[in-house]
């Protein structure tokens, strides 16, 4: 049973961002006469799997796995938009699909208005990637040697690759680590060293895929900030696909969501939470053990351990009200801010979308 | 064709800038690049000490002589190693495919084979080329051929007919890999296990293997048919004397497979992602 591509996504105004129009872009591709100029085009993409499950002894299944099942999305030039979701639901399979990497199943896709599964290398030219789990470097390559590998393979005019470079290295902290081969680069080191790499040919889309996974917390904001920049300075569309919700929040206006396969929701953050109802939770230690606290406003206590209390107020809300409540009446030693978890969020959201 | 051809100019383009930069780290290091190269061409040298040694007992092997033998070594090893030098890195690819690494070839704007192919060029292979080199030119020195036009061609023919037949292996063995990804082992039994059953003389083997290597995996054709032929032997099998001529054919035949497979592979992997 499969409902039609749009009419499960929730989201605020953006709703209409969501169409089945079904007629063929121009040659050029700048999208449908007179409808949202969509650089990154989909309609009711598919994707079917099909594995061989054991089924007893000896017999074996085909099984038909949908890892991405019917999404259409648009997205304009210039744009920079989180793609976010549970783990198996579909993010990787889309950018690999974007990419060219796989060739979908059903519906169609373009970028740039090209097909990527039908012109692969002419599209690369024009896209960046970085898969956060695994290099696009060569391992054993100083990051030099692999930049300059990148050159020649796209023919990167010299000023153009100077100019990038020169950049990159200026805003991601590259210059010490040059000299030095890839494999012998910590994760941060080599995430900074994979987006530099990822945009010396100057692409008009760059997708990530976990960019701050496994970084430390001044990587990550020293990430964040450069995409941004790019975004920002060169107009560089960026698809971001993501665990972490703070990325999210310090980078994109519109995020949408898939699960199992589906788009959820497409729209803003905020509307994330409020269909969520997604809480961040504020964890106190007071100096002694108190009974829970209460009468702070918008706020509910849900454990307390000790000393320690856990508060959850929406996430949408501002955290300094709570802190003070919070201060003004009890002994607080420390306290810590949680943001929401996203596979709650997600999850709360999918309970609600599949209910009656 | 004009399209197969850009595609073909653009791969070759592709394999020589990451080979001339596998090239540039390798020789930075100058004398580990001499140590493993020597160690690849001492390696590869025990294999013939192991048939010199033999012949201190006999003096004819499946009624060869040192020289034919070294004859027939010398061409299985420079075949071999042409073709390992060129394409010896393809049997990384299942490596790439169960990491997830292949996603990343996939993503650059030049063919994915030469990537391959050119990943990791080992230079240090030269090792192997050299001393098969060697052993083949005592061998040539030795030889007791009345050397014709034709038969002086045909040295330089089979060498090139069996690289390209070995670098067919190659490429069929890394396809294959696309869809069983742990099969190197099965290729190297074909390559690196086909040449040292290249190195002896066909008469020393079952007639069934031999047979095996001639219609099912063409190996014979790399060194055994032709070489027959300039040594002024009967084959084994009795075939018909012009069987000895269709190395070029039946490399190209190869090549033509190669391509089909390559191609299968590539495109089950696009569709399957694993």
């Amino acid at each position: 049973m499969r409902s039609g591509t749009g009419d499960t996504v929730r989201g605020p105004e953006e709703a209409g961002a969501v169409s089945h129009d079904p007629e063929e872009s121009g040659a050029v591709g700048r999208g449908p006469s007179g409808g949202e100029p969509g650089f990154i085009e989909l309609d009711g993409v598919e994707k079917v799997f099909h594995v061989r499950r054991k089924a007893g002894r000896l017999r074996r299944v085909r099984e038909e796995v949908r890892a991405v099942d019917g999404i259409s999305f648009r997205v304009p030039r210039g744009a920079m938009v989180g793609y976010i979701g549970p783990n198996g639901a579909g993010k990787s399979t889309t950018v690999k699909m974007l990419t060219g990497i796989l060739v979908p199943s059903g519906g169609r896709l373009r970028v740039a208005g090209i097909d990527p599964a039908r012109e692969r290398t002419r599209l690369a030219r024009r896209v960046g990637v970085v898969f956060g789990q695994r290099t696009t470097l060569w391992w054993d390559l100083p990051l030099r040697d692999s930049y300059e590998l990148v050159r020649r393979m796209y023919r990167i005019p010299e000023a153009a690759y100077r100019r990038n470079l020169e950049r990159c290295v200026e805003l991601l902290d590259l210059e010490k680590l040059l000299p030095v081969p890839v494999r012998q680069l910590s994760l941060g080191q080599r995430m900074r060293g994979d987006i530099a790499a990822a945009l010396l040919h100057d692409p008009e889309v760059l997708y990530l895929d976990e960019p701050t996974i496994g970084l430390d917390v001044i990587s990550k904001a020293k990430v964040r900030g450069f995409l941004r920049e790019v975004n920002a300075e060169r107009g560089t569309t960026v698809l971001l696909t993501t665990h972490d919700l703070t990325d999210i929040e310090q980078l994109c206006r519109r995020v949408m969501v898939i699960d199992h396969g589906r788009l959820v929701y497409d729209g803003g953050l905020d509307g994330l939470h409020a269909v969520g109802r997604s809480e961040r939770t504020l964890v106190v230690d007071l100096e002694r053990e108190l009974p829970p606290i209460e009468g702070v406003p918008g706020a509910r206590t849900v454990k307390v351990e000790g000393p320690r209390q856990w508060l959850a107020f929406p996430a949408a809300q501002s955290a300094a009200p709570v802190v003070s409540a919070v201060a003004e009446r009890y002994p607080l030693v420390d306290l810590s801010v949680r943001e929401p978890d996203i596979e709650d969020v997600i999850s709360r959201m999918y309970a609600d979308n599949t209910a009656p | 064709m004009w399209a197969l051809r850009s595609r073909l100019v653009e791969g070759l383009r592709a394999y020589g800038l990451i080979v001339a930069m596998w090239t540039r780290s390798t020789l930075a290091y100058r004398t580990s690049f001499l140590l493993t190269a020597l160690g690849n061409f001492a390696a590869t040298g025990l294999d013939f000490l192991a048939i010199m040694l033999m012949f201190t007992h006999i003096t004819a092997l499946g009624g060869f002589s040192l020289p034919e033998v070294a004859f027939l070594y010398g061409t299985s090893g420079v075949a071999l190693g042409l073709a390992d030098l060129v394409l010896g890195s393809m049997d990384r690819l299942g490596t790439r495919v169960r990491d997830g690494t292949m996603d990343v070839l996939l993503v650059r704007p030049v063919p994915v084979f030469a990537q391959v192919a050119a990943d990791r060029f080992a230079l240090r292979r030269l090792g192997r080329i050299l001393q098969a080199a060697v052993v083949l030119g005592w061998s040539l020195s030795r030889l007791e051929v009345d050397w014709t036009p034709g038969k002086v061609l045909l040295v330089p023919l089979m060498l090139l007919c069996g690289a390209v037949i070995f670098g067919a292996v190659f490429t069929i063995g890394a396809a294959f890999q696309f869809v069983a990804q742990d099969a190197a082992e099965v290729q190297n039994s074909f390559t690196y296990g086909g040449t040292t059953m290249l190195q002896y003389p066909p008469t020393v083997f079952a007639k069934d293997l031999v047979r095996g290597v001639t219609f099912v995996v063409p190996l014979a054709f790399v060194n055994w048919l032709p070489a027959l032929r300039l040594l002024g032997r009967d084959d084994p099998l009795g075939l018909p004397g012009w069987v000895d001529f269709l190395g070029p054919a039946v490399a190209a035949a190869m090549c033509g497979l190669a391509w089909l497979a390559w191609r299968a592979g590539l495109r089950n992997y696009r569709s399957t992602g694993s």
